[in-house]
């Protein structure tokens, strides 16, 4: 991969991206357009997020990729191997090895600190695209802090189903201004945006990037008399005993058996680890 | 004992071996080169170098290869290489009226300056398979040959515009904003738009064109003209002080006509829808045509009938093929994290409105 540049991105387009981070960090949940390029891979696989870590990567860097919280996933894989090739860094499934994290859909269980950045990939940047299709209308109500639309969704959803039916992509307000899509997170993961980590978001396909600073206030949107639910499936998981980690559900015979087990595979390596340690 | 599915990158690694081979099919059967699908698939060619953005029939050929001849594959894979490229400067526009033609037709008139020159189309042929193409080694037999006039291909627009029967092109801006280069933004000016367009799906932009001409944002065209042909394209050399050829595009234009009976801003006039497309690529350059003139429903004082073909965002964010077989494909990757918090969530809402079903039939 000797003909293209460190990270494959060239310098340039580095640049272009960077100021956009920066512009994202300096207006925290505030959407940025940026000049998204064309990946060798497709949109929707992560070209905003590869983008991302393309532009923060340094050689010093030692990389961890992971989708649905785990670092095997094919398209985890994919990403990982895309980064060895063309930036040759360090990488690890150990995430408090990791100076820079691309994610899928989670954030890890793990505690992340301040020499972190945590780099999401986004498929839909915008959180009131449902209410309203226009882009042209959305940027209008974000500058005006015209959020009434959203807080009605909720409430309807509360009136209908006596809980707010969003399981994933649950919408934050960050620092009091910007309401926020967390990418299809688990909103099991929403407290975890508080954090001590930088957060990069990047959306490939609809040109934008924004970011959550380290210590930035994130609010799940909620009512006082409906408060936000981080809600996970009532198990432990299977193989390392958490109660405290989100859990998938795995589907073990053809008579519908399940167990469930940690999403974050590094997690639940770990305390395996530990538990076999002690037990030896 | 369960153990998670591992392994990954093998699966990667074997299916892309599998995948090489598939491409290549049958060893007995001679393998294809590039030169042939340039050649003889030269409309599918025209096509991924029009949706691709660049104009390479070679590189474009070995894209159709690779892509196994998935053509939205092939576009993606000269996106992704195009994007790679460093850019050295703008040419000059071309100028299509000093176009040489192939193909030249109005539609508005019987007789023109310059002609009506049918050139290599298939609107004629009555379309029966031709078994004779099955046998190989068949070359068919030479078409007449005819002197170039040589004379002027004038465009069509001109000769209603010297009446003032069409409303004239204002001047777009001097250095248009570049769709590769600058993320998508709103108002969309005409260049903006155009550009959207041309390297749009050509099957999107078709079904737009055709929802205009079925009464969704009805605008009445007429091709005034289609012309497909060669064009030189000239650059400032910084070094040489002066600009020079650098080389030749095919192009195919098409000036759309469109009956305009005035609005509270304009007078009643003829209107333009413009196409400009890569290659030997008619539907496409038409369809963009009558897409361009709905668009310009806001400039010329028209209603918004709330035809998705009049709704700039609509056209624009869902046109290219790139970005949304992208999305529409990327929903087969894994998503168990936001499934599972979907199932939690459809089994406590399932749960409480059972348990009201069964308290109402108790009561």
């Amino acid at each position: 991969m000797s003909d293209y540049n460190f990270a494959y991105l060239d310098e340039q387009t580095k640049r272009m991206i960077r100021r956009a981070i920066l512009k994202g960090v300096a207006v925290p949940g505030y959407q940025v357009p940026f000049a998204s390029r064309e990946m060798p891979m497709p949109y929707g696989w992560g070209t905003g997020g590869v983008q991302v870590t393309a532009a923060c990567l340094t050689p010093e860097d030692t990389l961890k990729v992971i989708d649905q919280g785990a670092d095997d996933t094919t398209n985890a894989v994919s990403i990982r191997k895309f980064f060895e090739k063309t930036a040759d860094v360090a990488v690890t499934e150990k995430t408090a090895e990791a100076t820079i994290i691309q994610t899928r859909h989670r954030i890890p269980e793990v505690t992340l600190t301040e020499d972190q950045i945590l780099v999401y990939q986004v498929p839909m940047p915008e959180p009131l695209r449902f209410l309203e299709p226009s882009e042209v209308e959305t940027r209008k109500m974000h500058a005006l802090q015209d959020y009434g639309l959203m807080h009605v969704k909720l409430y309807e959803d509360i009136a209908r189903h006596g809980e707010i039916a969003t399981a994933y992509s649950y919408p934050v307000m960050v620092e009091d201004r910007y309401v926020m899509s967390p990418s299809p997170i688990p909103k099991f993961d929403n407290p975890k945006l508080e954090s001590a980590a930088l957060q990069l978001f990047g959306a490939g396909r609809e040109q934008r990037i924004y970011a959550v600073p380290p210590f930035t206030k994130v609010v799940s949107l909620d009512f006082d008399d409906y408060p936000f639910d981080p809600s996970k499936a009532p198990h432990p998981c299977a193989l390392c005993a958490a109660e405290d980690s989100y859990l998938d559900e795995v589907i073990t015979d053809d008579q519908g058996t399940r167990m469930f087990v940690c999403s974050d595979t590094d997690f639940c390596a770990d305390r395996r680890a530990a538990q076999e340690g002690e037990a030896a | 004992m369960y153990v998670a599915v591992k392994g990954g990158e093998r699966a990667i690694d074997n299916a892309h071996a599998w995948l090489a081979e598939e491409r290549r099919g049958d060893l007995g059967v001679a393998e294809l080169s590039i030169a042939q699908i340039r050649e003889q698939l030269a409309l599918a060619v025209n096509r991924v170098m029009a949706e691709g953005s660049l104009y390479d029939p070679d590189l474009a050929a070995l894209a159709i290869k690779q892509a196994r001849g998935d053509l939205i594959e092939a576009v993606f894979l000269i996106r992704a290489y195009r994007t790679t490229l460093p850019r050295f400067g703008a040419s000059h526009p071309v100028d299509t009226a000093a176009m040489a033609c192939d193909r030249r037709i109005s539609a508005t008139f019987k007789d023109l300056p310059g002609g009506q020159i049918l050139g290599p189309t298939f609107d004629y042929t009555h379309r029966l398979l031709d078994f004779a193409l099955a046998a190989e080694g068949l070359a068919p037999e030479a078409a007449p040959q005819a002197e170039a006039s040589g004379g002027a291909v004038p465009h069509v627009t001109g000769f209603l515009a010297r009446e003032d029967l069409i409303q004239p092109d204002p001047d777009g801006p001097a250095t248009p904003r570049d769709l590769t280069r600058e993320p998508l933004d709103f108002p969309a000016d005409r260049p903006l738009r155009l550009q959207a367009l041309t390297r749009g799906d050509e099957g999107f932009v078709l079904s737009m064109a055709y929802s205009t001409q079925r009464g969704y944002g009805k605008n009445h065209p007429f091709v005034g003209e289609l012309r497909i042909g060669t064009v030189p394209v000239e650059m400032d050399i910084p070094e040489l002080g002066f600009s020079i050829d650098i080389g030749e595009v095919v192009l195919t234009e098409c000036e759309t006509v469109n009956q305009f009976t005035g609005s509270k801003s304009e007078p009643p006039q003829f209107t333009r829808g413009y196409g400009l497309v890569f290659g030997q690529t008619e539907r496409k350059a038409i369809s963009m045509a009558l897409v361009d003139r709905a668009l310009r429903w806001e400039e010329l004082g028209e209603d918004n009938s709330g035809a998705p073909a009049q709704d700039v965002e609509f056209v624009l964010y869902h046109a290219d093929n790139v970005q949304a077989t992208g999305f529409l494909e990327h929903i087969k990757l894994p998503h168990y994290v936001d499934f599972q918090s979907e199932l939690e969530l459809i089994r406590r809402l399932r749960a409480e409105a059972m348990q009201a079903t069964r308290k109402e039939a108790a009561e």
